[in-house]
């Protein structure tokens, strides 16, 4: 699977680029279609990755409604990406 | 510690998972199983699917555990939750804490389900007996979404 760019718009990024492993769950993997998928962006941030998978894809959820995790933990969303990370988005969750 | 938050694919069998829990020490234990029930906010429900992030959700539920050991005087404290497909009356949650004395077992017990319930990376789909399905907590915003769709 190729990566694909992620800038809104279609304007390439500016910015330096890292390739991201993103696993969907529950209502985002439904929107999304898939389970996961290998990215490059420029977003710099989980949130700014948050917010350039929600323009290209129409996510339906807010942030606020989110959590976030990288590398198998939950982290900030102002968590600095390095390449090769694994981000998953965490919708409202509902065990139990 | 020895593992004390898992999770199953297959029925949870809660006299096996009981056992985890003997020790001389105890003067008993609690347990709590959460079953799935055939109504939900005034709908039917004829089952749901349970999607976890295993990963995570093993990380998370262990923390949990260990939280409840610093709370309270407990001796042994274990969570089973299911993934994939349930029908109801299905086991989805076993929670089972022993300790000396009751209160600590009933108290544990409560925070293993209540956190279980609040943090861990699981969710919901319920299937309703008017054919509709949705992932339980992203349910408004999802009937708005779908309201806008079809607005268009």
């Amino acid at each position: 699977m190729a990566p694909e760019r992620t800038a809104a718009h279609g304007v390439p990024p500016t910015g330096p680029t890292v390739t991201i492993l993103i696993r969907y769950f529950a209502v985002l993997r439904e929107e999304r279609g898939r389970d996961e998928e290998l990215l490059v962006t420029d977003a710099a941030t989980a949130a700014e990755l948050y917010d350039d998978l929600r323009e290209r894809f129409s996510f339906s959820l807010p942030p606020e409604r989110l959590r976030v995790a990288c590398n198998g933990d939950f982290v900030a969303w102002d968590q600095r990406l390095a390449d090769g990370d694994l981000v998953v988005f965490i919708p409202p969750v509902a065990g139990g | 510690m020895a593992v004390c938050f898992a999770l199953s694919d297959t029925p949870i069998d809660p006299a096996a998972e009981q056992r985890h829990l003997h020790d001389p020490r105890a003067g008993g234990y609690a347990a709590f199983e959460g079953w799935v029930r055939d109504h939900d906010d005034g709908r039917g429900v004829i089952g749901l699917d349970y999607q976890v992030y295993s990963e995570l959700a093993l990380v998370e539920g262990e923390r949990v555990i260990s939280e409840a050991h610093e709370r309270f005087d407990i001796l042994h404290a274990r969570c089973v939750h299911r993934h994939g497909e349930l029908a109801i009356g299905d086991v989805a949650v076993w929670v089972g804490v022993s300790a000396a004395h009751r209160d600590a077992a009933f108290a544990a017990c409560r925070y293993v389900i209540d956190q279980t319930k609040d943090r861990l990376p699981i969710w919901k789909r319920e299937h309703y007996t008017d054919g509709k399905s949705v992932w339980v907590n992203c349910q408004r915003i999802r009937e708005e979404a779908y309201d806008q769709a079809i607005a268009r």
